[in-house]
């Protein structure tokens, strides 16, 4: 270049150059977050000009942890920074907006009835009115409304709901507080106090890995991407973590320059690929068998071939494989029966709660009793419950077995569902018992056994790692595609690192494997090879499962405000896989699981998944709503009326009335009149669409909406036995459907009222994340833009208005009847020791022991809304995962510095202003309260027996309040209420509390359960971990006699969006492929005339997806990849097969409950929301795709 | 000597999650206008693939860049007698179908939509045109994630054996970020027969004057990158700025600032205007090393006051003596120029990818004989491949970086073991232990300013009294806004 050319600063004018720097210009910069359901938390700088909001940009002033670990900034990925479109664009919801129909019907209805109560109930118990709008749903014809007139509407259908119907019938579905805290607690504090339904999430999304509760009794607990960086053998296993972690990811890619080595196990050569240094393309669905060859393996080699000293001591300190498991005989060979208990032997008889307490054998073959089992978490001698080898009867030190190799054996059956039945021999001992003599084995000789690993021993043991048997490197070749040799050096590598590194092996795991009906055992599987290395409980270590930002971190008391706890407990919550898979009516065209999922003989257990439920929700295992098929509050008038006059006696009246089958649980005619939900409140969720699993099933049962593409067969009838059949299914169940929303998605096109809400840069909220420690806030750059609202001043009217309708229709307190399962993390998890069902006779039903609990509370409508707007005398009271502190003296402090509001004579701190609702949550949290982290640690110490206050000790000045988190993300605390520690700079790490503290895990044992002796267990053969392959698709009702081109349907979480969100953003559609795609394998396509961009139809007996193509080799043969959540409101077509819109990928999906996933009242297998129960699994799913036209 | 300062970006492909943050905090910010809808300074390729405009690549269609012609270096685009060809047709121009036609949907249908018997959609519309569109046929970022396209990554030009990306075994898949690379050659600059475009004496960057230009877009075919681009309402170029009015007060650019994978380094480099032109006579696969030589070190006193005569300020020399592109680009040899065969002498620099082993598909999926990590050889992706886009084919030099990133993270590995330190894996590589310790903290926990050594611009000689009275009033003209 000719250097004239080159501008020297005096050498030409260059003014112009002031139109980019206007450009840049800006006038104030305020820190907000996305409320979007990511796991990412970041921190954003919103950068405003002339009150407008112009761009975001990542904050980048995060903490810097201890210098060894590479900071968070710039945290924030490709979709949050698109954010700032969706605040003016076309498709933000301005105004209030109500169906045409139903309005119309409304104004008319108000003009005959002065009572908007009256004006309501003469809508819709009017067939022919209720139709009128409930038939049009999803079809157009929205009209404006006023807020004062639709907030009237909505409160008028509350009031009428419970009065004819009971409170029970209003739910309310809102995912993933920690994303927005605020904005979801307004409505579950709303519905709380009304009575409600708060519906869960995490199981539902199927982001809740059942293993997790089973193997460690946590709902999930997981290092902080951080710590990703201290691990030095990393596997990604149904985990893209660049496409769903995008701002965690560069944690991954660092961590290799440590020289961490990365495996990715995937089906598909995806994003995640390209850091890995091995790409191991295992068979989607069937990444267990090969974590099942990875545990033989190593059990051979550093287990039975030599010993590592460090995995022996980690095995007999922190994992449940010296206990003893009694074995019993039939046919001629032993059974895997149940963990001896302490009640059986003479010596340890009379411990308290001696049937919870669990035996080991000394190395001289005495039996001992450790502390630490669950028995001691609930005995009233304290200091017991801890992970000490010491035996609780004498005290005596306990030097724990973990085989019994070299004496006597016995022959024991194992059955593989895909291998068939084996005799193994497995060493044992014989026990004298109260009972006589009893044969056991310890949990690592069984282990040693299923696994294949011989020792010497004799039966059907695989001869070496190239004998075709459970569970060798071989055997793992046909699940998995992965060539024996490719996975005998990968599991070399493995245990290689973990001694080399002192467990240092981590496993990142997501979706991709967590979706399948099989998804727990996949888990387990995967769970075992890390424990096996030590590799659990340390940082760089463990299962690190990203599915949902399920981490509030300060969980007490926004629970406390969330579900209104400091005025009404308990609360009424929902698992919603079981209410959906009822209510939705997905459970008529499902068959028994027998045929998929097979007992071994199906005695004294209900064979649909649908009776189970209801088995589950009689025996207090799991909740339901509506809980009777009478209104609890007309229940309570009843039971006065019959004379009952205390609590107990209101409660003993319905135990009586239920135990004759005068009451019946609801569950048992869920579609029976009056027994479904009615009025269904949506906030920050797309429930409709994105988190409707058998969506069409939705649309049809719950909606009523006439373009429903299910095509299925009941196939039900007969098949259920507890719950009552109605030829005909209702449609459309839903009397009132109200969606909160920023944007027209496709659940706000379906609802009946839409609420124009305030996005996340026009309100103050709080918002935390597992994937790091900070707290960080959501803030308001701008003013709610045209008519919108933050949901939390939304509900607050909404409240109001009930509270002055029910002057008239509720004018007193009245009392309510709340059925709530046996739950985690309280005695009730020790309630029953044995299976009895009281319906059968098996057993009296006794509220709380072999039935729900029955509270009884009071509610006050008329004072609803000053509740709702103030804290309740209970806040000071405070517990989580069964650790409590008091903070009392908070709440008086608080009350002085505060707002207040007083009414009926007292005065409370007032709610009105989001940032004082941040404000007290984070006074009363110990996690941003380091006074109250110390004194959790000083109640836990008690129990467990060990020092552990020292832990919170530095930190006790310690307070974060909003001001702060507006300045600068803040670093949350070490608290017991989290197993991890984050002292120091330390990255968090889960469990490192347990083995650093011998604090025991919240399981039977109190250790990591490797064994589940339920008997449920056993009957599926999933005693022990275990592999089963995907569901088979003949068995499935979803393509049967379909020709053509039929795939495995997979809808891992995409690069353009986040959920749904984002998806119909112009910004990611202009960089994607502008709307909804299937990926195909180009050859599977060209076998159909496919070709890239084509429409396509996407189509099963479930719904019908119009779409285009996208074809690539990375995709593997055999499936079909729609990346999760499209909209269907983006240029969508009719398909060929109905004429009718196609749908989103959840049109093609519908669930199938896990049974071993519904049991309750026996130690980890104890429900808590969002914690415990079946999950809503979607990926074993089979579709035909074929060319749109032609 | 003519010893001059350039901001430049060093991209690290073995970091790069192809997110596209970048690209949208940079088209937030520049380029969310009317006319300016389908422009994307920065943007994000997968390759193999054939990018954005499509097939850029490719000068045998788009003649852009220079040629080295004897002794002299041409503009492709020119012939040999050095007349453009025509003032007023521009055969080599990507069209909008290259480009793609920017569209929008009608949401407002969602809202308006009268009640029906089918649920409403909003329709898809040209953003140029206003019209419906029958089907969207194109975007910016079309063949995103389509390694094993025979549509697109097939016609990738680096690619020597299309079969490689058919093959599930074989195949593989690395992101390209792109801006304009502020060049020291800039083909744009010499084209433009308004004198539009120069490059800036203090920092390099290469600009587009919108009052001068008159919008003949000689500068879209004459640059090899498409990195130039035409506003259709303006009717006037734009291209990316380098964030100017960002770096100007020390902030690293947008699209660096979003880099949420960490890839981006900015920083100063030294360099000697005087001999860039020889430099890029240089046959194709001796351009690296040509590159490196124009690039001065900036300890060297002699340099740095041949740099103060041409008016480089001791605080640029600083920030030149501390900045990780120098490290990366000169003293470590890691980052490469992209296709510095089209002789403009971009000042983006690229290090090279890592990827998976090889594997073979036969019954099973079988993984190539290799250690903890895999060996040079083994990768995936092919080395001929990276050659062609980041070496003019000289493979040894890609080589070399990739055997410097395994060795890093083999070294390391040792350490964090708790082994005893192997410095022989880093010689072997041409590395020694400072040099693994400075990579490995600009890799990794080297933060934000450690990636980014920008040195604010002083303006205090253009009568900055009087300029901090008239702020913000300099320019007055109608905004957007309330027209």
């Amino acid at each position: 270049m000719s250097r004239e050319r080159i501008h020297d600063d005096h050498s030409a004018d260059r003014s112009w150059e002031e139109f980019y720097r206007n450009r840049w210009q800006y006038d104030k910069v305020v820190r907000s977050t996305h409320g979007v359901n990511c796991t990412g938390s970041c921190s954003w700088m919103v950068h405003v000009k002339d009150g407008i909001v112009g761009w975001e940009l990542q904050a980048k002033d995060y903490p810097q942890f201890d210098g060894s670990i590479p900071n968070h900034e710039p945290r924030g990925c490709t979709r949050g920074i698109s954010y700032s479109w969706y605040l003016y664009s076309p498709l933000r919801v301005k105004y209030p907006y109500v169906r045409g129909a139903l309005i119309d019907l409304w104004r008319e209805a108000r003009k005959r009835h002065a009572d908007p109560v009256d004006a309501w109930a003469s809508i819709v118990e009017n067939p022919e009115s209720r139709k009128a709008y409930t038939g049009k749903r999803g079809m157009g014809g929205f009209r404006r409304g006023e807020w004062d007139e639709i907030v009237e509407l909505i409160a008028a259908s509350t009031i009428h709901t419970a009065k004819k119907y009971g409170p029970d019938r209003v739910i309310g579905f809102t995912p993933i507080p920690a994303m927005s805290m605020i904005s979801y607690a307004a409505g579950t504090r709303f519905l709380q106090l009304f009575g409600g339904v708060c519906m869960s999430f995490y199981d539902w999304y199927c982001d809740l890995p059942p293993a997790s509760p089973q193997v460690w009794g946590e709902q999930t607990d997981v290092n902080e991407s951080a710590d990703w960086y201290n691990a030095s053998y990393i596997v990604l296993c149904g985990s893209n973590v660049p496409m769903t972690r995008t701002p965690d990811s560069h944690f991954l890619t660092e961590a290799r320059y440590r020289g961490a080595k990365v495996v990715v196990m995937s089906p598909d050569y995806n994003i995640a690929t390209k850091f890995a240094d091995n790409w191991l393309p295992v068979e989607q669905g069937h990444d267990g068998a090969f974590w099942m060859a990875m545990n033989h393996v190593i059990l051979k080699e550093c287990y039975a071939d030599r010993q590592v000293p460090f995995f022996q001591e980690y095995a007999r300190k922190y994992t449940d494989l010296p206990f003893l498991v009694k074995l019993e005989e039939k046919d001629g060979v032993l059974k895997q029966g149940e963990f001896l208990r302490a009640a059986e032997l003479e010596r340890s008889a009379g411990l308290e709660h001696a049937d919870w307490t669990l035996c080991v054998a000394n190395d001289t073959g005495e039996v001992r009793i450790p502390k630490g089992s669950l028995g001691s978490r609930w005995s009233k001698e304290e200091g017991n419950w801890n992970l000490d080898m010491t035996d609780l009867v004498d005290g005596a030190p306990i030097d724990c077995s973990l085989s019994f190799l070299g004496g006597e054996t016995g022959r024991v059956r194992f059955r593989f569902e895909a291998d068939g039945d084996v005799i193994r021999e497995v060493p044992v001992r014989r026990v004298t018992t109260k009972n006589g003599d009893v044969t056991v084995t310890t949990v690592f000789d069984l282990l040693m056994a299923q696994f294949g690993v011989s020792r010497g021993l004799g039966g059907d043991y695989p001869k070496d790692y190239n004998s075709d048997k459970p569970f060798t490197p071989k055997w793992q070749e046909k699940y998995t595609g992965i060539a024996a040799a490719s996975m005998l050096k990968i599991a070399r590598e493995w245990a290689e690192n973990g001694e080399k590194s002192s467990g240092r092996n981590m496993i990142i795991v997501g979706a991709g494997i967590n979706h399948w009906y099989h998804n727990d055992l996949i888990y387990r599987a995967a769970i075992t090879s890390l424990i096996l290395t030590g590799s659990v409980g340390r940082n760089g270590a463990g299962l690190a499962h990203y599915v949902g930002q399920e981490k509030v971190v300060p969980l007490a008391p926004w629970t406390s405000i969330a579900m209104a706890q400091d005025w009404v407990k308990p609360s009424r919550l929902q698992n919603t896989p079981s209410f959906w898979y009822i209510h939705s009516d997905q459970w008529r065209y499902d068959r028994t699981f027998v045929d998929y999922f097979k007992p071994e003989t199906g005695e004294n257990m209900p064979l649909h998944a649908a009776d189970m439920n209801a088995k589950a929700v009689r025996l207090g295992w799991l909740p339901f709503a509506p809980h009777f098929n009478d209104s609890t509050l007309r229940l309570v008038e009843a039971a006065k009326a019959a004379g009952a006059q205390t609590d107990d006696e209101i409660r003993a009246w319905l135990v009586g009335r239920l135990k004759s089958g005068d009451t019946r649980f609801a569950i048992e005619d869920p579609d029976g009149a009056g027994n479904s939900p009615k009025v269904w409140f949506i906030w920050r969720a797309n429930a409709i669409s994105a988190s409707a699993k058998g969506h069409e099933f939705f649309l049809k049962h719950v909606i009523g909406a006439p373009n429903a593409n299910c095509t299925a067969k009941e196939v039900a009838k007969g098949q259920v036995k507890d719950l009552v059949w109605h030829d005909k299914a209702p449609e459309g169940k839903m009397d009132l459907v109200v969606d909160l929303n920023f944007r027209m998605d496709t659940s706000t096109l379906y609802s009946d009222i839409v609420l124009p809400a305030a996005t996340w840069y026009e309100k103050s909220d709080l918002n935390s994340t597992d994937m790091h420690s900070f707290v960080n806030c959501m803030d308001a750059a701008v003013p709610p833009s045209w008519e919108s609202k933050p949901d939390w001043k939304t509900f607050s009217l909404i409240a109001k208005k009930v509270s002055e309708l029910s002057a008239k229709h509720l004018p007193t307190p009245v009392k309510d009847i709340i059925a709530a399962p046996l739950l985690h993390d309280t005695p009730g998890e020790i309630a029953q020791r044995t299976v009895k069902d009281w319906k059968l006779g098996e057993c009296e039903p006794v509220p709380g022991k072999t039935m729900p609990n029955l509270a009884i509370v009071e509610r006050d409508y008329v004072n609803l809304y000053n509740r709702f707007v103030s804290v309740g005398p209970q806040m000071g009271h405070l517990s989580a995962h069964g650790v409590s502190w008091e903070a009392d003296d908070v709440h008086e402090k608080l009350l002085q510095e505060m707002p207040t509001r007083s009414w009926n004579g007292r005065s409370f701190i007032d709610l009105e202003d989001e940032k004082v609702v941040a404000d007290v949550i984070l006074s009363f949290a110990p996690e941003t309260n380091g006074e109250l982290a110390w004194r959790a640690y000083r109640n836990l110490e008690k129990r467990v027996g060990k020092p552990l206050s020292e832990i919170a000790a530095g930190s006790r000045d310690l307070r974060i309040n909003w001001e702060d988190i507006t300045q600068k993300p803040r670093r949350f605390v070490s608290t017991p209420v989290w197993s991890g520690l984050v002292n120091n700079g330390r990255p968090y790490a889960p469990y490192t509390l347990n083995v650093e503290h011998g604090v025991p895990w919240r399981t039977l044992s109190g250790r990591q359960s490797l064994y589940l002796d339920h008997p449920y267990y056993g009957q599926f053969h999933e005693g022990l971990p275990t592999f089963k392959p995907k569901l088979n698709p003949a068995l499935l009702d979803e393509t049967e006699g379909e020709t053509g081109l039929v795939l495995n349907f997979l809808t891992p979480h995409g690069k353009w969006s986040i959920h749904s969100t984002y998806s119909d953003n112009l910004r990611m559609l202009t960089l994607s492929r502008a709307g909804q795609v299937v990926w195909l394998n180009p050859e599977d396509a060209a076998g159909a005339g496919i070709e890239d961009n084509e429409p396509i139809e996407v189509y099963n007996f479930n719904g019908v997806v119009v779409c285009r193509a996208v074809l690539s080799s990375r995709i593997p043969k055999g499936t079909a990849f729609m990346y999760h959540a499209p909209e269907r409101t983006l240029n969508i077509g009719k398909s060929n097969r109905t004429g009718k819109r196609g749908g989103v990928h959840n049109s093609l999906s519908r669930i199938r409950l896990k049974p071993t996933l519904m049991l309750g009242g026996y130690a980890q297998f104890s429900y808590y929301f969002n914690y415990w129960g079946p999950t809503g699994v979607n990926r074993d799913c089979y579709v035909v795709v074929r060319k749109l036209r032609g | 000597m003519d010893v001059r300062a350039q901001l430049v970006m060093v991209f690290n492909l073995d970091k790069c999650i192809g997110c596209h943050a970048c690209s949208i905090s940079c088209k937030n910010i520049w380029t969310d206008r009317k006319g300016a809808e389908y422009m994307w300074w920065n943007n994000v390729e997968t390759k193999p693939g054939v990018g954005y405009p499509k097939k850029w690549e490719d000068q045998k269609v788009f003649k852009g860049g220079w040629v080295a012609d004897g002794k002299n270096l041409r503009l492709r685009a020119m012939g040999k007698g050095g007349t453009l060809l025509s003032m007023f047709f521009q055969p080599n121009m990507p069209k909008l179908e290259d480009y793609y036609e920017p569209f929008d949907f009608d949401y407002g249908n969602l809202y308006g939509a009268k009640e029906g018997n089918d649920q409403p959609v909003a329709e898809v519309f040209s953003q140029i045109s206003g019209e419906k569109m029958a089907e969207i046929k194109g975007g910016p970022n079309w063949d995103d994630d389509l390694s094993g396209s025979p549509l697109y990554a097939a016609e990738d030009i680096n690619l020597d054996d299309r079969k490689i990306i058919e093959e599930y075994d074989t195949m593989f898949m690395q992101y390209l970020p792109r801006i304009c690379n502020h060049c020291l050659n800039p083909a744009c600059v010499a084209s433009c027969p308004s004198r539009a475009i120069y490059k800036r004496g203090e920092d390099g960057v290469v600009l587009v004057d919108q009052n001068v230009c008159k919008g003949w877009r000689f500068c879209t075919s004459a640059c090899p990158y498409k990195k130039v681009y035409f506003n259709w309402n303006s009717g006037k170029a734009e291209k990316c700025i380098f964030c100017f009015p960002r770096t100007e007060t020390g902030q690293c650019n947008a699209c660096a600032h979003s880099c949420v994978g960490r890839i981006r380094y900015v920083g100063v480099l030294l360099y000697d205007a005087e001999q860039v032109e020889q430099a890029l006579l240089k046959p194709d696969d001796q351009l690296v090393e040509a590159h490196r030589a124009v690039i001065l070190d900036p300890r060297d006193e002699s340099i740095r006051d041949a740099a103060r005569k041409n008016g480089v300020s001791e605080q640029w020399l600083e920030a030149a003596e501390k900045s990780p592109v120098y490290a990366l680009v000169k003293e470590f040899g890691l980052a490469l120029p992209l296709h510095p065969e089209f002789r403009t002498m971009p000042m983006a620099y690229y290090i090279p990818s890592l990827s998976p082993v090889l594997s073979t598909l036969g019954d099973t999926h079988e993984l190539a004989e290799h250690g903890t990590f895999p060996a040079l050889e083994k990768l995936r992706a092919p080395i001929g491949y990276l050659a062609s886009l980041l070496a003019g084919g000289n493979r040894e030099v890609v080589a070399s970086v990739l055997a410097k990133l395994i060795a890093l993270r083999g070294y390391m590995r040792g350490r964090n073991l708790n082994e005893p330190a192997d410095e022989a894996i880093l010689k072997g590589a041409g590395l020694d232990e400072a040099a693994a310790g400075r990579l490995y903290r600009l890799f990794t926990i080297g933060g934000h300013d450690e990636r980014n050594i920008i040195p604010p611009q002083q303006r205090e000689e253009q009568d900055p009294h009087t300029r901090k009275g008239a702020s913000g009033f300099g320019i007055l003209k109608k905004t957007g806004r309330g027209r």
